[in-house]
């Protein structure tokens, strides 16, 4: 079974992306920042990353770049949760090594219809 | 697979509210001549999370208002925009429109728009007036898609693509995006690998190949363009239309491949094929549809839920684990048990006991909350008055960590407000006048909260002008609270502000007067089983102190019986408990019979009487008068005998029957049998006993006996 | 393990779709010589008649409240609210703890009856709609008359009104 790493400051997003995810039949693991992701990162097997962009301690930018120098996670998928703002720069992402980008607002079904097209 | 996303709209609000709290204290503390990065990011990130997750789940209005909050905060962020006191403010009145914006979305009822909507409006006409000066740099966001024409009559798309070298080091994989062409349409691809650099100088992740791909079929550009969304940018891509003019579609495939297969120096043609799987459908609209009606029954029924800190609950847990651990010792001492197993018994029930105990006192603290959540909404409230009144005034406040019921939490806001606001208004001295009094131009009030002996403490200081004494007399005079000839104390005069009647029209000011007086402050302190107190010194400011039962689900209470009932007085009612003596009852002219007590004339109540109870004796001299005080008055009442204090656990009497005039609740008394709490107010009520009335027989008599 | 769930398996068809007909099982009880019958889903527990604690200024079927298990739960005598006189309080006596649905939330209240009779199923067929009533307090309550082989039971609908005042249901009707 694909394990899939969250990560987003809102509680809400998370347990709505966690839900999403595991009723489609994946492990979840769950982390409220990048600097929380990274640790978790550290000692998982993970297959996929999704990640919020605007967090605190560690944004979703830096936990790219962070995931990239580890040799695990040289080709994970990363897909970074943006919004159409300013704020969230998608070439910013990408040029970090972010995969991809799913934008919010995102329902369930999009949400799944995105991880297919990088998971199959 | 349908979610039902109404289950985490419990979540979303009250991490939105969280959110606004942040962005209200960030606000606050923001000095726009001096940014402070951090905050702007914090108020940034709150707002950026609301928008986010509102148009998540639905709640539209909140999300196209809060978009507007944002960008202009992202401005600020990244230095396009210098903020302005006067954006402080727009900020801090957003917030408070979208903490409307929440509460209503949570209780099921639509967003009101109107304020939100002139609130955008003065977003957009700033967003605008810095537009037309810098058009040019938003200019780039529209794109145009030239191609766009050739969709319609297309039967098919002819795709070159050349990723950039590090496309495996983002993740990305042609192979993906040919799985997913492959759901659009009949897919036909030739690997073009002519810069496949020599073996030497491949580096293991970098990508070499480039691909000439014919898709047919009824696919859309934007389809297309979608599975090469995340790559276009940095990868070499044309998407042209395969036209159709006649040519059938196996001889336009044919012909396209042969030719690319002859042009590549080392082809190696790849057919991947395959099956269309099934596409997954969105339906945005019905399911938000679908989850609205949902929402609203779920909002009231949650409305209800208390956040409890894990440590609480693991405290909980454990008290549970020793729990259990002792009833299974007990048990197995049961099964088996012998005489001179009896220690060992005794041992265990001790313990049970305790645990017992102990199990009672966690899952009372599950309702205690940090007072900081009374306390949070005063830096905002200071700010915003002491600006409206010209006043300079530094707010701090102390003991943030004190916990308190969650239902005395709710009911002590209001007070806490009217006092705060009231020291604000007559406390604190205008800065000239603090000036001319030697005094530090700033002001300060100081909210403070601790225990003290099984009660919470709260206390609004000033370091203002103090009570007026002499006013405070006069106007006590003249509204009839007190006779010029009484000799008062200067606790006592300062008690006057909170007697009813004392705050009258004149002074009532659109900041602390609210039509509201002291006297509903103290009345609603004592509803919670609390008191108020002030002290004052001239030209050095004034202390309220609060002192509140630390939960309302417990009571100290006095045991009192009339002929074979019990009931029950909250302690912190009781004035006094006295014999009554002849010389002490005065019967005034309508036949209500006071009890003088030193200055105070009392109106006596027999509880038998309104309670229509068969007592031990009718007779006043037989019986105890209790003096006990609610509503701003004292009432005495005639009980037949006092039995024991003990804390009481108050139980509803409304939940499975309905309020009773003159009983506030019930509890459960040591032997299993319900015993009923008295509610004094009531009690002044079913007595007939009215204060007009109860001030014009004090008046006759005092005539009388002048 | 595995056999168990051999076992279970058979025994789910039987008896469920027998009971097809849609028939309600009502607890009935005495007052006087009357049978009187309430659905037993609203039937939380029966108790032997115990001292309770008066309420003040409360209608005189309303006998005071009771300590269930550390809820407080109101007793009312039934057949005082049914206009029955001579009562008496024994050992027969008995307390039938509800759930009656109110207008706000659902109440637990204990009513006093003089004895437990049976449970009888009744379906639509077999009930009846109550006659006109002369008393209004009856009529308040009474759903329609079940016919058993032998004799007729007058089922009942019991509310809120139990808890009100006599005066206040007077001015219901």
């Amino acid at each position: 079974m694909a394990t899939i790493l969250a990560v987003d400051d809102s509680a809400s997003m998370r347990q709505m992306v966690t839900f999403t995810l595991k009723g489609a039949g994946f492990d979840v693991i769950e982390a409220g920042d990048g600097q929380e992701a990274l640790e978790k990162a550290k000692g998982a097997n993970i297959d996929l990353v999704l990640s919020d962009v605007n967090m605190p301690v560690m944004d979703g930018i830096e936990l790219v770049k962070n995931l990239r120098t580890l040799p695990d996670y040289k080709f994970t998928p990363i897909l970074m949760l943006t919004t159409e703002s300013a704020g969230d720069k998608k070439s910013e992402g990408k040029e970090a090594g972010a995969t991809g980008w799913l934008v919010k607002p995102f329902n369930p079904d999009q949400l799944l219809a995105t991880i297919k097209k990088v998971m199959g | 697979m349908s979610v039902d996303l109404s289950q985490f709209h419990q979540v979303f609000f009250e991490e939105s509210n969280e959110g606004l709290d942040i962005m209200e204290a960030a606000l606050l503390e923001l000095d726009p001549d001096n940014l402070d990065s951090e905050r702007i990011d914090e108020i940034f990130r709150a707002a950026h999370s609301i928008k986010g997750g509102s148009g998540t789940f639905g709640f539209q209005q909140i999300a196209d208002f809060t978009h507007v909050v944002e960008t202009l905060l992202d401005l600020i962020r990244s230095d396009q925009f210098k903020i302005l006191a006067e954006h402080v403010d727009l900020f801090l009145r957003s917030v408070d429109c979208l903490r409307t914006m929440v509460t209503q979305s949570e209780q099921g009822e639509e967003c009101e728009t109107e304020l939100s909507n002139s609130l955008k409006s003065e977003f957009e006409d700033i967003l605008n007036g810095r537009e037309s000066g810098a058009s040019a740099e938003t200019q780039n966001g529209g794109e145009v898609d030239a191609n766009d024409g050739q969709s319609d009559g297309a039967r098919g798309w002819q795709i070159f693509f050349r990723p950039s070298t590090d496309i495996l080091r983002t993740g990305n994989e042609s192979v993906r995006m040919f799985r997913e062409l492959a759901e659009l349409g009949d897919l036909e691809v030739d690997v073009d690998a002519s810069d496949v650099p020599q073996l030497d100088d491949i580096e293991a992740d970098a990508c070499y190949l480039a691909w000439n791909i014919s898709l047919f079929g009824e696919a859309t550009k934007e389809q297309v363009d979608e599975v090469f969304e995340w790559v276009v940018d940095d990868s070499e891509l044309t998407i042209e239309a395969i036209d159709i003019g006649g040519v059938g579609l196996a001889e336009a495939s044919s012909s396209n491949t042969s030719e690319d297969a002859t042009s590549s120096a080392k082809p190696a043609p790849v057919v991947a094929e395959f099956a269309p799987s099934q596409v997954v459908a969105e339906k945005p609209q019905t399911t938000a549809a679908k989850a609205e009606p949902k929402a609203k029954r779920e909002a009231k029924a949650e409305s209800a839920s208390i956040r409890v800190g894990t440590d609480k609950v693991d405290s909980l847990i454990n008290m549970v684990g020793e729990l259990v651990i002792t009833q299974s010792m007990l048990g197995e001492l049961g099964r088996n048990f012998t005489v001179d197993k009896l220690p060992r018994l005794m041992e265990g029930l001790e313990q049970l006991n305790n645990h017992t105990r102990e199990l009672q006192e966690s899952v009372m603290r599950i309702r205690m909350l940090p007072i900081s959540f009374a306390f949070s909404r005063f830096p905002r409230l200071v700010h915003d008055t002491s600006k409206q009144l010209g006043k300079h005034v530094e707010l701090e406040l102390m003991g943030e960590q004190t916990e308190l019921d969650k239902t005395v939490m709710e009911r002590i806001g209001d007070p806490l407000v009217h006092l705060v606001r009231n020291s604000l208004d007559h406390g604190i001295e205008s800065p000239e006048a603090r000036v001319a009094a030697g005094k530090d131009e700033m002001g300060k009030i100081t909210l403070n909260a601790f225990h003290q002996g099984g009660n919470i403490m709260i206390q609004i200081i000033d370091d203002g002008a103090g009570l007026n004494r002499d006013r405070i007399l006069e106007k006590a005079i003249d509204n009839g609270l007190v006779k010029a000839s009484d000799n008062l104390s200067d606790e006592q005069i300062y008690d006057l502000i909170f007697k009813p009647g004392f705050s009258t029209a004149a002074e009532i000011t659109d900041i602390s007067g609210r039509g509201v007086g002291m006297d509903v402050v103290r009345r609603n302190i004592q509803e919670l089983n609390g008191s108020v107190e002030v002290e004052s010194q001239s030209g050095k400011g004034s202390t309220f102190t609060i002192r509140l039962p630390l939960t309302l689900a417990i009571l100290d209470g006095q045991l009192i019986r009339v002929g074979s009932d019990v009931f029950i007085f909250p302690l912190v009612s009781i004035v006094e408990s006295i014999q009554s003596y002849d010389q002490m009852i005065h019967r005034v002219s309508s036949g209500c019979e006071v009890l003088r007590l030193r200055d105070e004339y009392v109106p006596i109540v027999r509880l038998w009487d309104i309670f229509s109870i068969k007592p031990d004796s009718e007779k006043l001299e037989d019986g105890l008068l209790v003096v006990v005080e609610g509503d701003n008055m004292k009432i005495a009442v005639l009980v037949d005998d006092l039995l024991a204090q003990q804390q009481v656990v108050i139980k509803s009497l409304q939940e499975n029957y309905r309020s009773v005039d003159g009983i506030s609740g019930a509890t459960i008394l040591g032997d299993g049998t319900v015993s009923l709490i008295l509610d004094i107010g009531g009690l002044i009520k079913l007595s007939g006993v009215s204060r007009a009335e109860y001030k014009k027989h004090v008046n006759e008599d005092d005539s009388a006996a002048a | 393990m595995a056999k168990q769930t051999e076992i279970e398996a058979p025994n789910n068809d039987d008896g469920i779709h027998a009971q097809a007909e849609l028939a309600e099982q009502y607890l009935t009880f005495y007052m006087k010589e009357e049978e009187f019958g309430v659905n037993i889903l609203s039937v939380q527990e029966i108790r032997g008649w115990e001292a309770v604690t008066r309420i003040p200024k409360s209608p005189g079927h309303v006998l005071g409240v009771m300590n269930l298990r550390g809820t407080v739960v109101p007793v009312i005598d039934l057949r005082m609210s049914f206009g029955l006189t001579d009562l008496t309080y024994d050992d027969a006596t008995v307390v039938i703890i509800l759930n009656v649905e109110c207008s706000n939330s659902n109440k637990v209240m204990g009513v006093v009856v003089d004895a437990v009779s049976d449970v009888h199923n009744f379906s639509d067929k077999d009930i009846q709609p109550a006659p006109e009533l002369s008393d209004k307090a009856q009529g308040q309550y009474v759903k329609g008359l079940g016919s058993t082989e032998e004799h007729m039971v007058i089922l009942l609908d019991l509310n809120e009104g139990l808890i009100q005042d006599e005066k206040a249901l007077l001015s219901i009707h």
